[in-house]
């Protein structure tokens, strides 16, 4: 990807961006205390969330002699450095070299030209009980692979009757807006996964959690699409225990208590969400006129099968929900959330789901301020669905 | 002048290919088979027949009086273009290795000057060619490799005609191809992982799949490995080694790059063969496999069987290269073409280049160059966009079946009482695996939730017990042979 190298030398512009659009750092912060009540286990070094795939992937390659990872330009360490160090410790034979260093290792230069032969590669490898490890440079490059993840991974144990199965596969892939990414360099394409019964859809919002999740999503038995935020790969700090733990997946997680209107997301959105929550607080409003409007937050993490039961007891709580996520609105996720919600918690609702996302347009580069679901649409519709 | 003289035959070859479709290409490039199909064919009255021979006999004799000039301008475009001797004393320092210099500005040729020619064995009356290279087949291989053929055709027989009779939803017959699933299967250890694409069950009969197991394939009972959940012929074995076939075409060939690595990592005196039609060399996954299987020096045996039609496509229509195995050289991969209608060259050919993949870590193409004479599917009527007695010529001048008989009778290890034994007793098993396939009940309402993911989750269950509700509300809206 010639564009690809643009997102490490423009570090900068990535932040100045970000910080335009009022990301800041507290609200980080927020998240953080947050994660480090939580029953995780505690202690280890300060990382960004590139730091922590990387730690997941050392892990899992070093405690399982049978994974393997590979992809385009992984072997130099990845465009978002995920997978830095990797070749080195493990061999070129299980982290698989892409030609940017090819005086060293001509006999791996490989460069993975087709999405399609990554995914089928990995579904070869996983069917013979590897741990097959597959990087997508970007979640918009993931679409040739299509046919391979809906029509291979996903049917390959359905199909045989569990004669055979790939659910040693990980496809790992950077999502979502970056601030500068274009087209082509930003998309959010979770719910064209989260149609595809057979595989497992994760995005981890934060470096601790990705790094227990990852290894969660490499063990699990079933196929996995693990989107990664790349907003977030340096952006986003935490303490990440050094040691091996895995986070469940199918199970959401309440990030943030509250009584009035529940929130859903996942991935870099529920920062946003988060700061929207905040505000939302100071707001006081014809129902909590002295407190404000007290938010309760959920991460999903797992997109598909999703915890339904979580979001349903907070909804029967609060009576409130809204979902936001960076993808179009329309066949968003969102979408399949508010339905089940609707079907579940009808009489106890008392206003309409809102969702707060992307617009039906195509991710554009100099409009993205406009396109993106701001905290400020978001504290707006917590607002008036609270006062509806 | 040369140049002039180069572009000018082209064009006139262009013009041709286009005008004249495959028999143009065939007049230019004088291959032999499609000579023998007008040659050695009976006269016939079919309108299409003579227009395809006088179509041909037109082309010939034009191309034969350009193809002089034409051969002489290849010739030396061909051999500028690989000079050894560059202009330049100087080589570019390029990543991936030094490339020469050259000060004349050359194409390469868009093909080559002759077609790439076809390795057999037996000659069309089942007798071995003197001085062939081939691998010896013991009596006993010989024998088993005949009955299998047999049986695989008796085997499309009786259940194309149990589809016809709507019995089974759909069939799809190896009918002219039998010697290459066959004599590739003899040919390979069952050590070996098979990627099938779906005219290969003879791999699954060679290693011992019955025709009991294959009967309940296609009936979808509840003893089919794949719990009756894909269409007919979609079978697997995990026991033999034989993955799963899937509909999509050509999918198959990079997974079977990641099995033949994960082989090479085991160290396994082991390869993967996997099998695409000349259709699937269109596909992406084509050209990703063995890319991949290329650079990864993957044991893999990719294996094209070209039959001519990729349901209505000619193989006019489906490449401008000299078919299929050409396209190895762009990838780097060694590759041969071989007749697939001649068994022992295919055992012989398969025989090499496993051997090759294992010792040396590298995939090997092998394009087989045969006839669909079956219609695609049980969906299709092929003599709609093909002349019958093209079908014809292929069924019985060059049937696979009767050339491998002759050579096998040849030696003395076969007779006419044991052809009449073995068909015998092949319908009977056949109509009786038929009948227990069909009495056998369908598998039960949870297989429809199982295997989704390793562990049913929670929506699935809730979606189970709701549907068991409207079962038990509707009974009269499901099929009464699939248990609740």
């Amino acid at each position: 990807m010639a564009t690809a190298t643009t997102f490490i030398t423009r570090g900068r512009r990535v932040v100045s961006s970000i910080s335009r659009r009022r990301f800041s750092s507290s609200c980080q912060n927020a998240i953080q205390q947050q994660q480090q009540e939580k029953s995780q286990p505690g202690g280890g070094k300060s990382l960004n969330l590139y730091s922590a795939i990387n730690q997941a992937l050392h892990i899992a390659l070093e405690t399982d002699s049978r994974a393997y990872v590979f992809g385009e330009d992984v072997s130099f360490g990845g465009v978002f450095r995920c997978t830095t160090g990797l070749a080195d410790r493990f061999g070129k034979s299980r982290v698989f070299n892409t030609p940017l260093c090819e005086q060293k290792a001509r006999k791996f230069h490989i460069k993975f030209c087709f999405m399609q032969g990554i995914v089928g590669f990995g579904i070869g490898l996983a069917a013979m009980g590897n741990r097959a490890i597959a990087e997508i440079q970007f979640a918009d490059y993931i679409f040739p692979a299509f046919d391979q993840i809906v029509n291979e991974a996903a049917k390959f144990r359905y199909r045989s009757g569990n004669q055979f199965n790939c659910g040693g596969l990980t496809i790992r892939a950077p999502y979502g807006a970056v601030g500068h990414g274009g087209h082509y360099h930003s998309q959010s394409p979770e719910a064209f996964f989260c149609h595809v019964p057979g595989i497992k859809v994760v995005i981890p919002r934060s470096p601790r959690q990705a790094k227990g999740l990852l290894l969660s999503c490499i063990r699990d038995p079933n196929p996995v699409v693990f989107f990664e935020p790349k907003w977030l790969y340096r952006l986003s700090v935490e303490e990440v225990p050094e040691d091996d733990y895995m986070l469940p997946l199918s199970e959401a997680e309440v990030i943030r208590e509250g009584s009035d209107i529940t929130l859903v997301g996942w991935g870099a959105q529920l920062s946003i969400m988060e700061q929207a929550c905040i505000d939302a607080e100071k707001s006081p409003t014809l129902v909590a006129l002295q407190e404000g409007i007290s938010c309760e937050l959920i991460d999903l993490k797992t997109l598909i099968p999703w915890d339904k039961e979580t979001v349903e007891v907070s909804v029967k709580k609060t009576g409130r929900l809204l979902i936001s996520h960076e993808a179009p609105v329309t066949g968003g996720f969102g979408a399949e959330i508010a339905a089940s919600i609707l079907d579940r918690c009808f009489l106890r609702l008392e206003a309409p789901v809102a969702r707060v996302c992307g617009l039906d347009t195509p991710f554009p580069l100099v409009f993205e301020p406009f396109y993106m679901p701001t905290k400020n649409k978001i504290l707006d519709a917590i607002k008036s669905t609270v006062n509806y | 002048m040369a140049t002039i003289w180069l572009r000018r035959s082209r064009t006139i070859a262009q013009s041709l290919k286009h005008k004249y479709g495959l028999t143009g290409i065939l007049g230019l490039e004088g291959c032999n088979s499609f000579q023998n199909l007008h040659a050695s064919s009976p006269s016939s009255t079919n309108h299409d027949r003579h227009l395809l021979v006088s179509t041909y006999k037109y082309s010939t004799t034009i191309v034969s009086d350009k193809r002089l000039k034409s051969t002489v301008a290849l010739k030396h475009l061909d051999s500028t273009a690989f000079a050894s001797d560059s202009d330049d004393e100087q080589a570019l320092d390029f990543p991936g290795g030094m490339v020469s210099y050259t000060s004349e500005m050359q194409f390469i040729s868009e093909s080559q000057e002759k077609r790439i020619p076809c390795y057999r064995v037996l000659d069309d009356n089942g007798e071995i060619i003197n001085g062939s290279d081939l691998e010896l087949v013991s009596k006993e291989v010989a024998v088993k490799m005949y009955n299998d053929m047999v049986t695989l055709q008796m085997m499309d027989n009786i259940f194309y005609e149990a589809q016809r009779q709507g019995r089974i939803s759909f069939y799809l017959t190896s009918m002219g191809e039998e010697a290459i699933s066959i004599a590739s299967a003899a040919a390979l250890s069952t050590e070996d992982y098979i990627l099938p694409q779906y005219r290969e069950p003879g791999v699954l009969l060679w290693r011992g799949f019955t025709i009991q197991e294959f009967a309940n394939q296609l009936f979808g009972n509840k003893a089919d490995y794949g719990k009756g959940r894909q269409m007919p012929i979609h079978y697997g074995s995990n026991k033999l080694n034989y993955i799963t076939i899937s509909s999509p075409i050509a999918t198959q060939l990079p997974q079977a790059v990641g099995v033949a690595y994960s082989l090479k990592m085991d160290k396994k005196d082991a390869c993967v063969v996997t099998y695409t039609g000349d259709g699937g060399t269109s596909e992406g996954d084509f050209h990703a496999a063995l890319n991949f299987a290329a650079v990864t020096d993957a044991p893999v045996v990719f294996i094209c069987r070209n039959n001519g039609w990729a349901i209505s496509t000619n193989v006019s229509e489906q490449f401008r290269s000299d078919g299929v195995v050409v396209k190895g050289q762009a990838y780097g991969v060694r590759s041969i073409r071989v007749d697939g209608n001649d068994a022992l060259a295919v055992y012989s050919a398969i025989h090499s280049a496993r051997k090759t993949a294992i010792s040396e870590e590298r995939p090997v193409l092998v394009e087989a160059l045969t006839y669909r004479v079956g219609h695609h599917s049980t969906s299709d009527d092929s003599t709609k966009y093909r002349p019958v007695d093209e079908i014809e010529y292929w069924k019985s001048a060059r049937n696979p079946v009767n050339r491998f008989r002759n050579w096998v009778e040849s030696n003395g290890w076969w007779s006419d009482t044991e052809e009449t034994e073995l068909r015998s007793s092949l319908k009977k098993q056949l109509l009786q695996a038929i009948q227990a396939a069909e009495k056998t009940e369908k598998p039960p309402v949870s297989d429809l939730f199982s295997d989704v993911y390793d562990v049913t989750p929670s929506n699935l269950r809730e979606q189970e017990n709701q549907l068991r509700e409207t079962i038990n509300k509707y009974p009269q809206d499901y099929p009464s042979d699939v248990p609740v």
